[in-house]
């Protein structure tokens, strides 16, 4: 066991998941996921995300019918002690009655590896892990973003064909999910092995994700890089979901959506009618009122250090949301110009 | 460094002190008449050893048929006991709640009445019935629920669901994932849940009474017959031995227990 076992592709086939009560956590769904590839899930709670990283795993079965292949290898029937996957828990599960060193041996010794060469890997991922002073501590005695290091050199210790992550920085405070989601960032680089995310920050999905996966009601909303994601959200549940997104609703002739506020640009080419008018907060600008596409009045302002996020009133039925980057001198009640930089495209009709 | 005492403190000890009384002198006193060569006169009449020796000469056997009985028992809480609190803290819903609640059910209805229902079940069994098995039966129904509470409470405080998907996950089969994740982890319950099931069934009376046959007599069944039918002395030396034998027994298992192991002394 000196090197990785070569990268592993997951395919699903029609995996659907009802659960005994009846509820449909998940329905019937078509996933491939590349070798080496960072797959993010990403959606609310209770949009199946969790459920499928379990079909995946090997923790639940699906529905009959559903199939889940390892390459080509069909591992549908196999439980998780025999797909040989990592996994790194939202609740770290971490063994309590055995040291740190002995809680990443746990996966070598169970495959029987020489004590030496569990005790030569061991080494390897302390360092790794930033956490060789931490060896022989017991796990109560850590602190909660020492065990998810822990966790995550457990996982890697027998050197799984597919990692899977359940929600890992959840419980920790926002820096230290910052600083964290970056090490699993370059861990995943480095080792090349297929890995599967689930998450409810966009943040963390748009970060690890080669590809991220927006799942919503048991099905998944769309499939796409971060950025297509983020540009070009197959449906208001993405655009809304993902980053805020102002919906401005209005009556569209010539390419221009007329509001209360203004009109807005939507770009040639668009049916005429009523519509709505989809921006990011970071589309938009100060302008002359001269140039200016909206008007309207400052509702509130909050200072976020690197920038200011205002409240516009007056241009939709409901506040615009704006992001203005330097210095920012208004106060409650002035009148606002701003110019729409791009609209957000969804395809018509989609919901 | 000795903080200073409240104005409570004297008061505080005080009623500690009346309350530890209250609980040890009768044992104390009783101790001291088995001792005694005459109880109406205590120690001051002298001490001695005789009664001790006519206790054991006359109970030897009951003594050993307790300690048999409790630690079948305890064998039988441990394999009864210990996958029924798995199974209840892996599945924790409404089934399962009531299962937990129906085994407390010989605790909360008096022994006598268990033992009856014992009785007109299995008292047609003949060699079962003048056996000490009978007794071990009613033992272990009625400590069962003790043992099922103490590894259930330890369990269920610790996510086991997840424990084991994480043994799992690193490639442990079930028994596996029982001998090395579940098990140590259950200890401070099963070692608190030992300890109370072998006091219980030593202890036990009540139930006991109406099991036993004169040649399955127990310790406490003893005692009352001792009470019944010979000196108080020959009695009183009976509860010394009686406590000579549990004294170490719970010593050893409390050492044992959690709060006193290494493990847990670093926690806080």
């Amino acid at each position: 066991m000196t090197t990785n076992d070569q990268a592993l592709s997951v395919r699903l086939e029609g995996c659907a998941k009802t659960f005994a009560d009846g509820t449909k956590a998940l329905l019937p769904l078509d996933l491939t996921i590349g070798a080496g590839e960072t797959l993010a899930f990403l959606g609310p709670s209770g949009c199946g995300k969790t459920t499928l990283l379990r079909l995946i795993a090997g923790l639940d079965s699906p529905d009959p019918g559903g199939r889940v292949c390892f390459d080509e290898q069909d591992v549908t029937k196999d439980p998780i002690e025999r797909r040989k996957v990592g996994m790194v828990f939202q609740s770290y599960a971490l063994f309590p009655n055995m040291t740190v060193a002995e809680n990443i041996a746990y996966g070598l010794k169970v495959r029987g590896v020489p004590k030496d060469q569990q005790r030569t890997r061991v080494d390897e991922l302390l360092t790794m892990m930033r956490i060789i002073p931490l060896a022989d501590r017991a796990i109560d005695q850590l602190s909660g973003g020492q065990k998810q290091r822990v966790a995550l050199a457990r996982a890697i210790a027998p050197r799984p064909r597919l990692l899977l992550f359940d929600e890992p920085l959840t419980a920790l405070d926002a820096k230290l999910r910052e600083s964290l989601r970056l090490e699993i960032d370059t861990l995943l680089r480095q080792l090349g092995t297929t890995a599967v995310y689930v998450t409810h920050d966009q943040a963390e999905a748009m970060a690890l994700g080669d590809r991220v996966v927006v799942m919503n009601h048991g099905r998944i909303a769309q499939i796409g890089s971060p950025h297509e994601i983020y540009h070009a959200p197959a449906d208001r549940f993405v655009a809304d979901f993902v980053g805020l997104m102002n919906r401005v609703s209005g009556d569209r002739r010539d390419g221009w959506l007329h509001c209360p506020g203004g009109r807005i640009p939507t770009g040639a080419g668009t049916p005429d009618g009523p519509a709505d008018a989809l921006f990011r907060p970071e589309q938009v600008r100060l302008a002359d009122r001269a140039q200016a596409h909206v008007r309207g009045t400052l509702a509130a302002s909050f200072f976020l250090g690197d920038r200011t996020r205002v409240l516009v009133d007056g241009i939709g039925e409901r506040p615009v949301i704006v992001d203005l980057v330097g210095a920012v001198d208004l106060a409650i009640g002035d009148p606002i110009a701003l110019e729409i930089l791009s609209v957000t495209s969804t395809p018509v009709g989609a919901d | 460094m000795t903080p200073r005492r409240s104005a409570l403190f004297w008061p505080q000890m005080a009623f500690t002190i009346a309350v530890c009384s209250f609980l040890v002198l009768p044992v104390v006193l009783s101790m001291t008449a088995g001792l005694s060569v005459n109880w109406q006169r205590g120690p001051a009449g002298g001490l001695t050893f005789h009664w001790i020796a006519e206790v054991w000469a006359l109970y030897a056997e009951t003594v050993a048929r307790s300690l048999a009985i409790a630690l079948a028992c305890l064998a039988g809480d441990l394999l009864l006991g210990v996958p029924l609190a798995y199974v209840l803290a892996r599945h924790p819903c409404r089934r399962t709640r009531l299962i937990e609640e129906m085994i407390m059910l010989p605790v909360a209805v008096p022994g006598l009445a268990t033992a009856l229902a014992l009785i007109i079940l299995y008292g047609s069994l003949q060699g079962f019935r003048s056996s000490s098995l009978f007794i071990l039966v009613g033992h272990v129904l009625f400590t069962l629920p003790f043992m099922v509470r103490s590894v259930l409470a330890v369990l269920s405080a610790l996510d086991i669901q997840t424990l084991e998907e994480g043994a799992a996950s690193l490639g442990a089969g079930p028994l596996r994932r029982l001998a090395t994740v579940i098990l140590p982890n259950a200890r401070p319950g099963i070692l608190a849940g030992s300890l109370m099931v072998v006091t219980l069934s030593i202890g036990e009376f009540n139930m006991t009474w109406m099991l036993h046959t004169p040649l399955t007599q127990t310790l406490p069944v003893g005692l009352a017959d001792a009470y019944a039918s010979m000196r108080l002395e020959i009695a009183s030396a009976y509860t010394v031995v009686f406590l000579l034998m549990i004294v170490p027994l719970l010593i050893v298992m409390q050492l044992a227990a959690p709060g006193s192991s290494n493990q847990s002394k670093g926690k806080r």
